[in-house]
C-alpha cells in the first residue's frame, strides 16, 4: 500500500489506482467529468486537475490530471493549491461558454453533475461576452430525449454507448468546438442499454423521455430500494414516485449484480404501473359478465365464504414474490398448489435449479462473469433474455485487452491506451444459437443450429474435452478455446424450451474440469428461481390442476395470466369448469375476465417481497409508495384471507417478517431468506430510513386540492423504511438505500460517497443472499437427442425472445409496445427468397389447427429448417417452441410503414430533422 | 339602619369590585395603548368601552371545559379561591371615615392573611391542571409568593410601630399630619414591589410568563374559570392599590388643606386611581426579570432593606421617646 | 434601578405622543410594490404563461405549500399542468419569488385574502394566473434560454450563433 500526500495529508492508497480515485476514496471532493469508475480515464475534460510536487522542497509544482496520474509511493499533490483551484474553475468557465441558459427547463436540473461541479469549483460570473454555439437536436426514439446545446464534450456518452455497451449508432461528429454527439441520422437508438446514457451524461444532453413527460425533480421523488421485475437477473433499481405515479426508474448500484447499468426494459418498462389497465378495486362478477366493484372487506368475506372448508387449489406465479407464493401454498396445501409456470418452463427451471445445486462448476454473479476469458453460449440470445448479462459479456470479451495491457504494464484504467493497444483483439465468445443474436458482433464464432442440434453440439464439445475424436472444426476449436481458458464461462437457459440444451451445457462445463469454470443459466421471469425453490419442496403441475379442476370448489390464481402458461383451450376449460375462480393481479387480463372475484394486487412498486434471481440471489424489494385505491399487497390479501378462513398457522402471522421467518422455517432451501434484508425493527441512527429526500417539496399542498387538512403520512409497518423525509439516508445496510445523495453531490455521481471504495461494494455491504449452494458432486444429467422427421415445407419453430415485448408486464408500457412492434416470424434470407417475401410482409403460420398471420423479419443467419417467432406477443400466444409449422404467404397482409409517433414529432419536426444542414 | 350599613357597603363593594375589575381590563389596555403609541380597544362603543361587555359575553358563553386529565374538584375550586380571598381583603379597607365594612383592630393582619391565601389558588390551579406548564407556573408562584410574603409583612412593621396599632383606621388617622410615604420611604418601596409580586402583575408575572410557560398556571383554564382568575388578579391589583393608599398615602386625607371641600372618599379613590396607573406604567415600561433574578432581588435586596427599615424606625422611635 | 426609573419616565413621556396606528380598514395603509402579499403567476410580454414548472419555488418554500406538475406544450416548452399554493400554510416569505428563474411567481401588495372556509385558501393555477407581467415588464425566459420553441428556432436566443452544421469542414 503506497502512501501519497495530498495537501500534506498522508493517504494510504491502493497500488495501481490513479490519483482521482485515491482522492475520492479518501473522501475528498475533486471535481471530474469524463472519468467513470466502470469506463476508466481518458483525461479529456481536464477537470480533475491537481498540483504535483517533485519533493518536499518543491513549492512550484506542476498541474497534472488526477485521473491520468498513477499513484506512486511518496508522491505529493495538492488539491487546494491556488493554481489548481483556479485551473479547475477556468475549465468549468470554459465549459459553460456555450452552455444554454436553460436549467429550469432541463430534466437534469437538480441532479446535474455539471451544476454540482460548477458550484464545487466556485465559478459564478460569466465573463465571455461572445455568442454561444448551438446545435440541432435529434429524434433518438421514444426513450431518450436529446438536447445537444447542453453538451460539454466529455465524451462519456460515446465511450459508454460504443465502447462499453457495444452500440454502433451514436458517436462524436465534427471537430473542435463543433463536436456533436448523435446518430448519423435521426432514428431510434439501437442499443438495448441506451437508457444508461441518461445516467452517464454529466449534464442534460440525454434525458429520460418518458420521465420528461411527467417530470418531477429528483428531490421531489419518493424512492425505495427495489428489484427489477423485468427478467430473472435481479438488477437493483430505485423507482421514483410522486403524486401516486411511478415516474422513473433509476439504476441502484449493486457491486455484484448490475453495477452502474441496467437495460432499457428495466429502466423504461415500468410505465404499465400508471396504465389504465391497472386494477383499483375488487370486483365480483355479475351474471351478465361485468364486474361489480366492492370494498376490500366485502371482497375478502366473499372469498372466504367460497373457500373456507372447501376443496381449494391455488396457482402461484413466477412474477409474484416468494412470500405471496408461499402463503398461497400454505393456504391450499402442497398437493393443491402449482407454482404457476407452464409445465415445460417448470420442468426446465426445476432442472436448472437441481443442476446448480449439484454442479462442480461455479455459479457466477454478473460481476464474476465479467472476468471470463472465454465464453460459450448455448442457445440463448442473452441480450433479449437476460440483458444485463449481455452487457457483462461485452466486458468479458475485453479481458484479452486487459491481458495485453498487463503485459505492457499499462494501468487498466488508461482506457484509450488499453483500447488502442488491443485494437480488435477480443476474448473468445462462441455463440451457438438458432439465429441472430445481439452479441454476434463481438462473437469469435457464431454457429447457427436448430435447438436439438445445439444440444448435440454441446455434447460433442464435452466429448472433445474428454478426449473423444471429432471432425467438426467448430467443435474442435470450441473445445480448444475452453480448454485453454483460465476462467471459462458457459451460458445456457430455458428460453429454447429444450432440456437437452441445458443438459449439454452442464456436460460441457463439467467436462472442462477446472475449478474456475463458470456455468450460468438464464431463466425467464423475475421469480422463476424462487418458484422452483418452492416447488422443490412439493407442489403439482399446472396440468394436474387443470385435470382436477372439476372436482374442486374454488381456485385461487395469484398474479398470473394463465393464458400465457398453457393452451387457450385448456385454460378456457379451466376457467369455465364451474368452480369459483378468485384472481389477484395488478392489471386487467384475460384470466381476470374469466374469474368470479378479482382482487386488485399492489404492483412491485407498492409492495414488499423477496425475489430469487437466476443466480439464486434472494433480494428484497420495498414499496416505493403505499398502495393506492383499494389495492393490497398480494401477501396481505392472502394473509387476510387465511385469517378469515381460520387457518391456524397463518393467523398467527402479523407482518412480512413473520411470513418470511415461517417460510424460512418450512423450506430448507429458503432457510437464508431471513438474512436477505434487515428486519422491520431495524433503525438507522434511531429512526427509519427515509424514502423522501430532505428537500421533498409540497408536502402541505400535494393533497390540499382534496382537503386542506393534511392527512398523516402513510405508515409502513412492514419495513424499516418510512414515507417521510425524516431520518438519515446514510450508514444503513445496502439493501435499504432508496437513493443516493450527498452534500454537494446532487447527481447520481454521489454514489461514490456510498461506496466503500471506488467501484467497490456499498458501505452497507452487498445486498441479497445467495440461496443456491452447490454440493459440487457433479450433476447427473442424462440426455438423448430427439430425432425429427421434417416433411417438406415444414419448419421448426424456435422461440425468439424480445427485450421489448416478450415480458408480460413491461409490454403494457406505451414506449415498450412501440419498440416491440408487431409479433413477427423470423426467417433466413434463403427462405425469404424461396417464399418470395421481404421484411415487413406477412406470413401465415400454421400448426395443426393453429393459424396466425405474422410479420416477416429477415435475419442474416438462421439455422437450417428453423424459423423464429416472437415470444410473448399477443399474436403468437398459440405458438409453442419446437412445434413444426408450415408457412404460407399471407395475401391479405397490409404492410405498416414505420409509424410516426405523435408525441415526438412536434410542430417543429421539420426544423428539428434537418440536422443543421439548412444553414450549412 | 346602622346595622344594615356594612351589609349594603359589602354588597356595593362586591358589585363595584367586579365591575371595577372588568372596566380595569379595558382601562389598562387603553392606557397601555397611550404609552405604547397606539389606541388599544377603540372599536366597541365610545372609546371602546363596549369591549368590556364583549369580553364578558365571550367569557360567559365559552364552553365550560374541564380537562379530563385534571383533578376536577381542585380545578374548579382554585379560581374561586382567589376571588373570595381578594374580596374578603376589601372588608377591612377604610374608604372614608365610617365607610368600611368592619374596623377590626387587626385589620392589617387580616389583609395580609387574605392576600397570602391567594397563593393557594394559583398553586392548586397549577397542580390540578395536570399540565407541565401549569405545574411550573404553580411552583414558581408558590416560591415567589412565599418569599415576598415575608418582607411584605415586615415592610409594614414600620408603619405599625409608628402608629402603634394594626387597625387600618388608626393608621390612616395617624397620617393626618404627615403621610407615611415620607417617613416610611423604604417601607413603601418594599411594599410596592412585594405588592406587585403578590398580585403577580407584570413585571413579576413569572407564574404565567407566556413566553416560556404558555400561560403558566392557568394554561388549561378557559371561559368563566379563566375569567375568575383574571377577576382575582384585577381585584388583587385594586386591593394592593387601596392598601398602598391606606398605609402610605394618608388614606382618605386630602393631600393639602386645599382639598378639604371634597369628600374623603374622593381623595381615597383618586389616590387609588393614581397608584393603579402607576402599576400600569410599570407594566408598560419594565421587562420581566429572570426567575433567579426575582428570587435574589427578594432575598438579597428586599429582605435586608426591610430589616434596615425596621431597625431605623425603631431607633428613631426610641430616640424620639428618649428625647421626650 | 436608575435605568428602570428612566425607562418609566421615557414611557410616561409617550402620554403626549400621537398613536402610530393606521385605522385599517377605514384608512388603507400604503403598501410598497415589493410588499409580500398574495402570490400571483404572471405572463410574459407575449401573453404566455411565464412559469416553466421548474419546481424551484416548491423547493425553496420553507413551509412546502407549493405543489405543481410539469407538462409540455406542443413545441416542447414546459408549463405547469397544475400549480397549487396552499395559502393557509403560506407565510409570505417571498422565497419562491427569489427562487423563480423566470419572474413567473411574484408577490403582490394584497393581503386581504381571508376566508371563512380554509379550503378556499387553496389556490389553483386559474386563481393564481394574472393577465400581466407584474413587476418585470420585459423578461421572457424563452428568448434568453437556448431551448427551441414555436416562435424561436435554435440559435435565435440571446447571444446565440446559428446552429452548427456538423457536416461542414469549415473551421
Amino acid at each position: 500500500m503506497p502512501t501519497i500526500y495530498i495537501d500534506g495529508q498522508a493517504i494510504e492508497v491502493k497500488q495501481g489506482e490513479n490519483v482521482l480515485e485515491a482522492c475520492l476514496n479518501a473522501g475528498m471532493d475533486l471535481p471530474y467529468f469524463c472519468w467513470h469508475p466502470s469506463m476508466g480515464s481518458i483525461g479529456s475534460c481536464r477537470q480533475c486537475a491537481l498540483v504535483q510536487y517533485q519533493n518536499e522542497e518543491d513549492t512550484q509544482g506542476r498541474i497534472i490530471m488526477g485521473c491520468m496520474t498513477p499513484v506512486s509511493e511518496g508522491a505529493r499533490f495538492s488539491l487546494k493549491a491556488e493554481n489548481a483551484t483556479e485551473f479547475r474553475e477556468a475549465v468549468v468557465e470554459s465549459l459553460m461558454l456555450n452552455h444554454p441558459h436553460d436549467c429550469p427547463v432541463c430534466a437534469e436540473g437538480g441532479e446535474c453533475h455539471l451544476q454540482d461541479m460548477t458550484v464545487m469549483v466556485g465559478h459564478r460570473d460569466r465573463r465571455y461576452t461572445g455568442k454561444k454555439n448551438t446545435h440541432r437536436n435529434q429524434y433518438l426514439g421514444p426513450l431518450i430525449h436529446h438536447e445537444m446545446n447542453r453538451c460539454i464534450a466529455c465524451y462519456r456518452c460515446e465511450r459508454y454507448y460504443k465502447d462499453y455497451a457495444g452500440g454502433k449508432d451514436l458517436g462524436a461528429q465534427a471537430s473542435h468546438d463543433h463536436v456533436y454527439f448523435g446518430r448519423h441520422e435521426e432514428g431510434i437508438l439501437e442499443s438495448e442499454f441506451s437508457g444508461n446514457l441518461v445516467e452517464v451524461c454529466p449534464t442534460g444532453v440525454f434525458t429520460d423521455k418518458p420521465f420528461l413527460k411527467q417530470y418531477s425533480r429528483k428531490w421531489d421523488l419518493q424512492s425505495a430500494p427495489s428489484i427489477c421485475h423485468g427478467c430473472a437477473v435481479g438488477c437493483n433499481i430505485a423507482p421514483g414516485e410522486r403524486y401516486g405515479k411511478v415516474k422513473r426508474v433509476h439504476n441502484r448500484y449493486h457491486d455484484e449484480v448490475n453495477g452502474y447499468f441496467i437495460c432499457d426494459r428495466g429502466r423504461f418498462g415500468s410505465g404499465y404501473l400508471n396504465s389504465k389497465l391497472r386494477l383499483d378495486y375488487s370486483g365480483i362478477k355479475k351474471s351478465d359478465g361485468s364486474f361489480l366493484a366492492v370494498h376490500q372487506k366485502q371482497a375478502l368475506e366473499t372469498a372466504a365464504s367460497w373457500i373456507s372448508g372447501k376443496k381449494v387449489a391455488g396457482i402461484g406465479s413466477p412474477r409474484a414474490s416468494l412470500e405471496a407464493n408461499y402463503l398461497l401454498r400454505e393456504m391450499v396445501g402442497k398437493n393443491n398448489f402449482s407454482a404457476g409456470s407452464s409445465d415445460l418452463e417448470a420442468t426446465l427451471v426445476g432442472s436448472i435449479l437441481s443442476i446448480l445445486q449439484t454442479t462442480t462448476a461455479v455459479n457466477p454473479s454478473i460481476k464474476k462473469m465479467e472476468t471470463a476469458d472465454a465464453v460459450l453460449i448455448l442457445g440463448e440470445d442473452v441480450t433479449n433474455t437476460a440483458p444485463r448479462v449481455a452487457l457483462a459479456l461485452r466486458q468479458a470479451v475485453r479481458n484479452k485487452a486487459f491481458e495485453l495491457a498487463e503485459q505492457m504494464g499499462l494501468p487498466l484504467w488508461q482506457d484509450a491506451a488499453v483500447r488502442n493497444l488491443a485494437q480488435d483483439n477480443l476474448s473468445p465468445l462462441i455463440i451457438v444459437s438458432a439465429m441472430d443474436t445481439r452479441l454476434d458482433d463481438i462473437s469469435s464464432n457464431s454457429i447457427s443450429l436448430a435447438p436439438h442440434e445445439i444440444a448435440t453440439f454441446g455434447r460433442a464439445v464435452a466429448g472433445a474435452l474428454n478426449g473423444e475424436k471429432t471432425d467438426d472444426p467448430d467443435v474442435i476449436s470450441t473445445a480448444e478455446i475452453l480448454k485453454n481458458a483460465k476462467n471459462p464461462l458457459i451460458i445456457s437457459g430455458s428460453s429454447m424450451g429444450s432440456q437437452d440444451v441445458i443438459n449439454s451445457a452442464v456436460e460441457v462445463a463439467e467436462a472442462i474440469s477446472k475449478p474456475e469454470t463458470m456455468l450460468s443459466f438464464c431463466v425467464s421471469e423475475c421469480n422463476s428461481m424462487g418458484s422452483a425453490l418452492l416447488a422443490q419442496d412439493g407442489g403439482v403441475s399446472l396440468a394436474d390442476i387443470i385435470k382436477r379442476a372439476p372436482k374442486l370448489d374454488a381456485l385461487i390464481v395469484l398474479e398470473n395470466d394463465l393464458y400465457r402458461r398453457g393452451k387457450r383451450s385448456e385454460i378456457d376449460q379451466l376457467l369455465d369448469s364451474g368452480i369459483k375462480i378468485i384472481s389477484l393481479d395488478v392489471y386487467e387480463n384475460r384470466t381476470l375476465d374469466g374469474s368470479h372475484l378479482v382482487l386488485p394486487a399492489a404492483s412491485y412498486a407498492e409492495s414488499q417481497g423477496t425475489l430469487v434471481s437466476s443466480e439464486g440471489r434472494a433480494q428484497r424489494f420495498y414499496p416505493v409508495h403505499s398502495p393506492s385505491h383499494e389495492r393490497l399487497q398480494s401477501w396481505e390479501w392472502l394473509l387476510e384471507l387465511a385469517k378469515l378462513t381460520g387457518n391456524k398457522k397463518l393467523s398467527k402471522l402479523e407482518n412480512l417478517d413473520d411470513v418470511v421467518s415461517t417460510c424460512a422455517k418450512d423450506n430448507l432451501a429458503l432457510k437464508k431468506i431471513v438474512d436477505v434484508a434487515p428486519k422491520n425493527s431495524y433503525r438507522s441512527s434511531g429512526s427509519k430510513v427515509p424514502r423522501q429526500t430532505h428537500r421533498f417539496s409540497g408536502r402541505t399542498a400535494i393533497h390540499s386540492d382534496v382537503s386542506v387538512h393534511e392527512p398523516q403520512q402513510p405508515k409502513d409497518h412492514d419495513s424499516p423504511l418510512s414515507y417521510s423525509m425524516e431520518g438519515l439516508n446514510r450508514d444503513q445496510p445496502a439493501s435499504l438505500t432508496p437513493f443516493v445523495w450527498s452534500p454537494g453531490w446532487n447527481s447520481n455521481q454521489s454514489l461514490q460517497k456510498f461506496q466503500s471504495e471506488v467501484d467497490g461494494p456499498l458501505k452497507g455491504g452487498s445486498s441479497g443472499v445467495r440461496l443456491i449452494a452447490s454440493s459440487s458432486k457433479g450433476s447427473k444429467v442424462f440426455s438423448e437427442s430427439e430425432e425429427f422427421e421434417l416433411k417438406a415445407h415444414q419448419w421448426h419453430l424456435v422461440p425468439a425472445h424480445q427485450i421489448f415485448g416478450s415480458d408480460e408486464l413491461s409490454a403494457h408500457t406505451e414506449e415498450m409496445a412501440e419498440l416491440a412492434g408487431r409479433g413477427f416470424i423470423a426467417i433466413g434470407q434463403k427462405v425469404a427468397e424461396k417464399l418470395g417475401v421481404k421484411q415487413g410482409d406477412g406470413l401465415l403460420v400454421q400448426h395443426g389447427d393453429v393459424r396466425c398471420s405474422l410479420e416477416v423479419k429477415v435475419l442474416s443467419r438462421v439455422a437450417k429448417n428453423c424459423v423464429g417467432y416472437s415470444v410473448g406477443y399477443e399474436e403468437t400466444q398459440e405458438l409453442t417452441p419446437g412445434c413444426l409449422v408450415s408457412l404460407q404467404v399471407d395475401k391479405d397482409w397490409r404492410r405498416t410503414s414505420p409509424e410516426v409517433i405523435a408525441s415526438d414529432k412536434t410542430a417543429l419536426g421539420h426544423i428539428a430533422s434537418d440536422g443543421g444542414g439548412a444553414y450549412g | 339602619m346602622a346595622e344594615l350599613l356594612p351589609v349594603i357597603l359589602a354588597l356595593t363593594i362586591l358589585v363595584s369590585g367586579v365591575a371595577g375589575a372588568a372596566i380595569l381590563t379595558w382601562f389598562e389596555r387603553r392606557l397601555l395603548g397611550v404609552w405604547q403609541d397606539r389606541y388599544g380597544p377603540n372599536r366597541l362603543g365610545p372609546l371602546g368601552i363596549g369591549q368590556v361587555l364583549a369580553d364578558m359575553i365571550k367569557l360567559l358563553f365559552k364552553d365550560d371545559w374541564i380537562p379530563p386529565f385534571s383533578d376536577r374538584v381542585v380545578f374548579i375550586f382554585a379560581p374561586t379561591a382567589i376571588v373570595v380571598a381578594m374580596m374578603m381583603g376589601f372588608a377591612v379597607v377604610p374608604f372614608a371615615p365610617q365607610m368600611m365594612i368592619i374596623d377590626v383592630n387587626i385589620g392589617l393582619l387580616f389583609f395580609l392573611g387574605m392576600t397570602s391565601l391567594a397563593v393557594y389558588s394559583v398553586l392548586l390551579g397549577g397542580l390540578a391542571s395536570n399540565n407541565k406548564y401549569a405545574l411550573l407556573g404553580g411552583l414558581r408562584s408558590a416560591a415567589q409568593m412565599v418569599s415576598y410574603e415575608v418582607f411584605m409583612g415586615l415592610s409594614l412593621m414600620g408603619v405599625v410601630m409608628i402608629t402603634g396599632s394594626f387597625s387600618l383606621v388608626d393608621i390612616v388617622e395617624a397620617q393626618a399630619d404627615i403621610w407615611f410615604c415620607f417617613t416610611q420611604i423604604l417601607g413603601l418601596f418594599v411594599f410596592v414591589i412585594a405588592g406587585i409580586a403578590e398580585s403577580h402583575r407584570l413585571p413579576f408575572d413569572l407564574p404565567e410568563a407566556e413566553h416560556e410557560l404558555t400561560a403558566g398556571f392557568h394554561t388549561e383554564y378557559g371561559g368563566m374559570k379563566f375569567a375568575m382568575f383574571m377577576l382575582g388578579e384585577y381585584l388583587g391589583l385594586m386591593l394592593i392599590s387601596c392598601m398602598i393608599v391606606t398605609l402610605f398615602f394618608g388614606g382618605w386625607h386630602s393631600p393639602i388643606s386645599l382639598g378639604d371641600g371634597l369628600p374623603p372618599f374622593f381623595w381615597f379613590s383618586f389616590k387609588t386611581f393614581v397608584v393603579i396607573c402607576f402599576f400600569v406604567l410599570l407594566r408598560a415600561a419594565i421587562p420581566r426579570p429572570r426567575y433567579d433574578q426575582l428570587m435574589s432581588l427578594g432575598w438579597k435586596v428586599m429582605l435586608p432593606i426591610t430589616l434596615v427599615n425596621i431597625l431605623i424606625t425603631g431607633a428613631v422611635l426610641l430616640w424620639m421617646e428618649g428625647a421626650v | 434601578m436608575l435605568s428602570e426609573l428612566r425607562t418609566m419616565w421615557e414611557v410616561l413621556k409617550h402620554t403626549f405622543t400621537k398613536a402610530e396606528t393606521v385605522e385599517y380598514p377605514e384608512q388603507m395603509p400604503y403598501l410598497a410594490p415589493r410588499y409580500r402579499g398574495r402570490i400571483v403567476l404572471t405572463r410574459d410580454p407575449d401573453g404566455e404563461e411565464r412559469c416553466v414548472a421548474c419546481n424551484l419555488c416548491a423547493a425553496a418554500c420553507p413551509v412546502d405549500c407549493i405543489a405543481l406538475q410539469k407538462d409540455t406544450r406542443e413545441d416542447g416548452t414546459w408549463y405547469p399542468e397544475f400549480f397549487r399554493i396552499n395559502f393557509s400554510r403560506c407565510i409570505m416569505c417571498g422565497m419562491c419569488e427569489e427562487a423563480c428563474p423566470t419572474y413567473a411567481i411574484q408577490l403582490t401588495p394584497d393581503f386581504e385574502m381571508c376566508e371563512y372556509d380554509r379550503q378556499n385558501m387553496v389556490y389553483e393555477k386559474e386563481h393564481l394566473l394574472i393577465n400581466g407581467v407584474g413587476k418585470y415588464p420585459d423578461y421572457n425566459f424563452y428568448r434568453v434560454s437556448g431551448m427551441q420553441t414555436a416562435s424561436k428556432d435554435k440559435g435565435e436566443a440571446l447571444n446565440e450563433e446559428r446552429p452548427i452544421d456538423t457536416r461542414s469542414l469549415l473551421p
